[in-house]
């Protein structure tokens, strides 16, 4: 099953600078594989070594966090809209 | 150069006021050194020292400028304490190298605005062209 997947501007040049990509997956953690396996640039960006969601992103399903529904194992259904943004923080330490 | 309304300056700087002892965050849409919107967004940290923008406000204000037919094109936080300038923390979690970078310091009497950018890790400050409008 193809879902699209939404990229951010950071991430774009990674993946021959397209907004929008789709990749084939049941998961959110099957549709991150499949875009690191099409896009090497992006894997090291958005999956960490250990295999979780690296902690400079947020990935959404539609409108929701993925962290607050099963993380990567999160289940995909058709029409659904994955989207990936750079985590936003910082701080006067 | 950034190139930004006073009205966005103004709201930047109520927002960095209101959430006072806590720092502010928020985004600014537009076209490359043009902006055209500012989102206030949550601090999710709720702390006087670090922010972390509300992951979901974030997703909105991207889906609006979106709609808009803009992008997000950069970040605003207050330090409440320390001067406008960014901090180690900002400059190692700095997300975008295309971003701009505003800071309001509340440190003084009056607040203190000013923007940079931060490519692989270097910190170059950038004149604000302020339109009254």
């Amino acid at each position: 099953m193809a879902i699209e997947v939404r990229l951010p501007t950071v991430l774009r040049a990674a993946a021959s600078g397209q907004a929008n990509v789709s990749v084939e997956g049941e998961t959110i953690g099957e549709i991150l594989k499949a875009l690191a396996d099409q896009y090497p640039g992006l894997g090291s960006q958005v999956i960490s070594p250990d295999g979780s969601l690296h902690r400079f992103v947020n990935v959404y399903l539609n409108d929701d966090d993925v962290r607050y529904l099963d993380k990567l194992e999160t289940k995909v259904i058709e029409g659904d809209v994955v989207s990936i943004l750079p985590a936003v923080a910082g701080g006067s330490l | 150069m950034l190139t930004i309304s006073q009205i966005y300056l103004d709201e930047m700087i109520a927002h960095a006021i209101r959430e006072y002892p806590f720092e502010a965050c928020g985004l600014i849409s537009g076209e490359k050194d043009l902006v055209k919107g500012f989102y206030k967004t949550r601090n999710d940290a709720a702390s006087a020292r670090i922010y972390t923008v509300n992951p979901l406000d974030h997703l909105r204000a991207d889906r609006d400028a979106e709609a808009k037919g803009l992008s997000i094109i950069g970040v605003m936080h207050s330090h409440t304490h320390s001067e406008a300038y960014p901090s180690a923390t900002d400059v190692t979690q700095a997300p975008d190298p295309g971003w701009h970078y505003i800071l309001v310091s509340l440190k003084h009497k009056d607040p203190v605005l000013r923007s940079f950018t931060i490519v692989e890790g270097n910190i170059v400050e950038e004149s604000v062209v302020r339109l009254n409008c």
